[in-house]
This record gives C-alpha cells, structure tokens and sequence, in this order.
C-alpha cells in the first residue's frame, strides 16, 4: 500500500497519522478521510506526518482544502513533522505560515489555538 | 550522452514510476543526495502537472519523459500532447496567498502550488511548445560530473 491512514482520539482531538507517501495517486485517500472526519463532527485535527515519504503538490492541497474546511467550523489543524525534506515543500510554497507545524504529536495536542 | 526514455499513460499510479526511474537515474549520475530528492520532487510535480492537463481534455495519449546525463549536467524533459495549454510560457513567481476551498477540489490549487514547487526547486527550468503539439518541461541540475570537472581544471 503506498499510503497509510490511521485515526485515534486524544481528547478532543483527533490524530490522523499518515505513513508512506501522499502524490496525485494517493492523496484523494487522505482527501476522504479529511472530509468524513469533518462531516463526523471532528473539527480539531491533528495530522501525524512523522511516517510519510513524500509529499506533494497534491498533498499540499488536500491539507490546505482540510484547514480550510476545519475552519468553517472553527477548528483546527495542526501537522507533526520534524523532516527537513518534508517540511522543505512547506517552506518553498510559503505554507509554513499557514499551518502550525510541530516536531511530535505531543506538541500538537498541548497546543492551544 | 546517456539517454533512458519512458512513456507512459497519462494515470496518477503511473507518477511513481516516473520518479523511482529519474532517482535512479540521478544516484548513477552522482548527482548530490539533496538534489536527488529535488529531482524526485520535481519530476513528480511536471508529471501531475502532465497526467493533470491529459485528463481534463480527454487525451489518452501517453505522457514522455526523457532522462540524460550530458556535460555535468542532469536533464530531464517531460512532454505531454495536449495542444492547448493555457499554462504554457514563462514559469513564473506563483502567488499562493488567495487560495481557497473550492479551488482543492477541483485541483487547480495544486496546480498553481505544483508550479510554484517547480520554480522554487529546479535550478533550471523551461516550459516550450512541442514541435508535434503540446509542452515540454525542461529540468535540470548539476551531475556529480560537475564537481570532478571542476577539481580538475582547479589541479591543471
């Protein structure tokens, strides 16, 4: 399988972990998943990206179309990555300003927005 | 001037295999780890771009990529057939700061963001028309040939 999904609830959050990698083929599976989470009532988010390979422009999408969707009910999501090749295509398309992005998963959820 | 062509049809499954053969590729020809990971970046971006722009107009015919190692220099070109392509001309600074909802959905948002990841990565990059219709993207990068040439003409 090129692209792994996982959810747990920490709280009132909920933990998306992603593994392997997110590209034009798989990204409409996280895209899923962002939307049946949302439409669940689940509006603070946490994406664990610490397993994931390789991103894309069509990741990026997907995580900005999730924020933005969390967003219309006053949510929130937050990414966990600590790879510098990863958070390489945040910072070349300017999205480091968009996305709270933190080193571990505990760092997210004790985050306040 | 070492050459490997792929063709392929214009499905998202298909970008994978495009960018496990330019890596490959990229490590025989030396080129810098760092740069082999802005070459599986970018080559998978022009693909998406490529399978992106078939689909929306009903092309089914394939997508080609060619690889070559020529001079220092690592080149990779990826040529699809689509014969009007609004996209096509200067690849310039791409601004992200209107993005919305409805443009992820219909994909146009990662379009305009593939574009601006190309720009930002490849050390060179051109987008020109295909003599037999259609775009040819332009990439490339320096080849560890590069650093030997230049340790050499540095000792003549």
């Amino acid at each position: 399988m090129d692209l792994s999904l996982s959810t747990r609830t920490e709280g009132d959050r909920t933990v998306v972990v992603v593994g392997g990698e997110i590209d034009v083929y798989t990204a409409p599976k996280l895209r899923e998943q962002l939307i049946d989470l949302v439409s669940n009532g689940n509006y603070h988010l946490v994406v664990d990206m610490e397993g994931v390979d390789f991103l894309d422009s069509t990741g990026l999408g997907v995580l900005v179309g999730g924020l933005k969707r969390v967003r219309a009910h006053e949510g929130s999501l937050r990414l966990v990555c600590a790879q510098e090749r990863i958070l390489k295509i945040f910072r070349i398309t300017g999205l480091t300003k968009v996305f709270p992005i933190h080193s571990s998963v505990e760092e997210a959820l004790a985050a306040t927005d | 001037m070492a050459v490997v062509e792929l063709s392929f049809t214009p499905l998202p499954g298909h970008v994978r295999t495009a960018r496990l053969i330019a890596t490959a590729i990229a490590r025989r020809a030396d080129v810098e780890p760092d740069i082999v990971d802005e070459i599986r970046l970018a080559v998978g971006e022009a693909c998406s771009r490529a399978v992106r722009l078939h689909q929306s107009h009903g092309e089914a015919r394939p997508i080609r990529l060619t690889l070559s190692v020529d001079q220092g220099r690592f080149e990779v070109v990826v040529i699809d057939a689509v014969p009007d392509d609004d996209s096509r001309g200067p690849v310039e600074d791409v601004d992200l700061s209107d993005l919305s909802v409805e443009d992820s959905d219909d994909g146009s948002m990662s379009a305009r963001i593939g574009l601006a990841v190309i720009v930002g990565l490849v050390d060179s990059v051109e987008v020109i028309p295909h003599p037999a219709g259609g775009t040819e993207v332009h990439m490339s990068w320096p080849s560890g040939d590069v650093r030997r040439d230049t340790v050499l003409a540095a000792e003549a």
